[in-house]
């Protein structure tokens, strides 16, 4: 029955350890432990947290990139194309503007050959005129004399003309 | 929540009964030969010096208080003669007797403080709490490090006890009892694993030790009890009133049963392991015999492994329990 019986002497010690080391404890070493513990899991918490946070503005970022380098090609796109109409239009132009030139050129050409032409007439109807005239004036001068000599002068006039022409 | 949930430890208490009987019995009939029940009862019960071996006994200071004489307090060894025997005249009006203080007049009555075999263990193992805690907690004195070395084999288990144990059972106002809770479930383990040593005392299965600690829980758990705790006791809210009659002496046992459960528990599951680890020491002889002694022997290793497992668990379920208790009386209405 000994072993059930409870001794005054331990059961005395014992409250008085124990609280005692209860207080020591609670004072120097839980507390300490505990907020430390308390801290720390907090810590990894936010690191967590910001961690995540970094991620998520990483990935913000890099469809932000991606949008930028999208706007960018279509813009330099954009910008060929429009030189490329620029430089067809200038083509276009400058072919335009060759034919212009090249239609007045002939124009003018023919302008000039025209009035080269009248001209040429001109000269050729004025000595038609003056020719006719001198034959005229010598079939007069024949027809004075003989028929037959008038004649064959006649012929020899023309042969002269046919000759000078 | 009464003993009777456990069957186990409740088989445990009276196989320890009935083995303090048939030890006693035994002890009596044969003087001579090798007095097993002798031997395991004085490694379990306490004593007034501190035996490693035998023949070698460190004494231990004995504090008496008494009316007549008032305060006393001498070494343990003015008790003895120089053969370490227990001198018959006794030493200040004490005498030594199958390991008890007696006085010598019959009629005197005494208080008795000494700094026994359990005292000395006590006083141990609290100083090694406290120098194992405070180490622990110098290595939180860095911000934000990864534990280390005596912290990082601590850290796991005050965690546990933290939130698994404390935290799950008692809730969000957890942090008032967190102290007590890991002073208590340290302090029966390292009693516990201390007490596995070799020629070590049986500090955590004496019963005053952990009548000790029951009652500190007891305490804690009806004075931190709420509106709610006392009005499920004293008028059981949702049955017919006669029947409040009845169930108040069954909530008055329960509140009751509750420190004995846990005293018992600890007390024996503790003891038992110390019985059964003897008695297979003890085989060894009474057959005189190579063969048992080798057997035993590996056995016992084995044994020490479970104790090793026992000591573990009991400071848990002690601790949960206490939560658990806590828990109960705290919590707000259904």
């Amino acid at each position: 029955m000994e072993l059930l019986t409870p001794g005054t002497g331990l059961l005395f010690w014992q409250v008085i350890i124990f609280l005692s080391t209860l207080l020591v404890l609670s004072k120097f070493a839980w507390k300490p432990i505990m907020n430390s513990l308390k801290a720390r899991e907090k810590f990894i918490e936010d690191s967590l947290e910001s961690a995540k946070k970094a991620e998520e503005e990483l990935v913000s970022i890099q469809s932000k990139n991606e949008d930028l380098l999208t706007e960018a090609r279509k813009e330099r796109e954009m910008i060929i194309a429009e030189a490329k109409k620029v430089s067809n239009s200038m083509k276009d132009e400058a072919k335009q503007s060759a034919k212009e030139m090249a239609d007045k050129i002939i124009l003018d050409a023919k302008n000039v050959i025209d009035t080269e032409k009248d001209k040429a007439m001109n000269d050729v109807k004025n000595k038609l005129a003056e020719l006719s005239i001198d034959i005229a004036e010598k079939i007069i001068k024949n027809e004075l004399s003989k028929d037959s000599s008038q004649k064959k002068y006649v012929d020899d006039l023309i042969k002269e003309i046919n000759d000078s022409k | 929540m009464s003993i009777f949930k456990y069957p186990k430890s409740l088989l445990i208490f009276f196989l320890i009964f009935f083995c303090c009987y048939t030890t006693s019995l035994f002890a009596d009939k044969k003087e001579d030969s090798f007095d097993m029940g002798g031997m395991i009862m004085h490694h379990i019960l306490d004593d007034y010096q501190y035996e490693i071996v035998h023949g070698l006994a460190i004494p231990l200071p004995i504090i008496i208080y008494s009316e007549e004489k008032g305060l006393m307090i001498f070494s343990s060894s003015k008790l003895f003669d120089d053969n370490h025997v227990p001198l018959e005249k006794g030493y200040n009006g004490f005498k030594y007797y199958h390991g008890k203080l007696k006085p010598v007049e019959i009629d005197a009555s005494f208080v008795d403080l000494s700094i026994t075999k359990n005292v000395f263990f006590l006083i141990l193992t609290s100083s090694l709490m406290i120098i194992v805690f405070i180490l622990v907690a110098r290595g939180y004195s860095k911000k934000n490090q990864a534990p280390k070395g005596i912290q990082a084999l601590f850290e796991p288990i005050i965690i546990l006890i933290r939130d698994d144990v404390v935290k799950k059972n008692i809730g969000s106002n957890y942090e008032r009892y967190l102290p007590y809770m890991l002073t208590l479930f340290f302090f029966i383990l390292f009693g516990n694993i201390l007490g596995l040593l070799p020629a070590a005392a049986n500090l955590t299965g004496n019963i005053a030790v952990t009548l000790t600690l029951a009652v500190f829980t007891f305490l804690l758990t009806n004075f931190s009890g709420n509106k709610h705790y006392w009005k499920h006791i004293f008028w059981t809210p949702g049955i017919p009133l006669p029947m409040r009659i009845l169930i108040l002496p069954i909530e008055i046992i329960g509140v009751l049963t509750k420190p004995i459960s846990l005293t018992i528990r600890l007390f024996a599951a503790i003891t038992a392991g110390h019985i059964v680890i003897l008695s297979f020491i003890g085989f060894t002889f009474i057959f005189q015999s190579y063969f048992v002694g080798i057997f035993s022997a590996m056995f016992v290793v084995g044994l020490n492994l479970v104790e090793l497992l026992v000591a573990a668990i009991q400071a848990y379920v002690f601790t949960l329990f206490s939560s658990i208790y806590i828990g109960m009386a705290t919590e707000d209405g259904h």
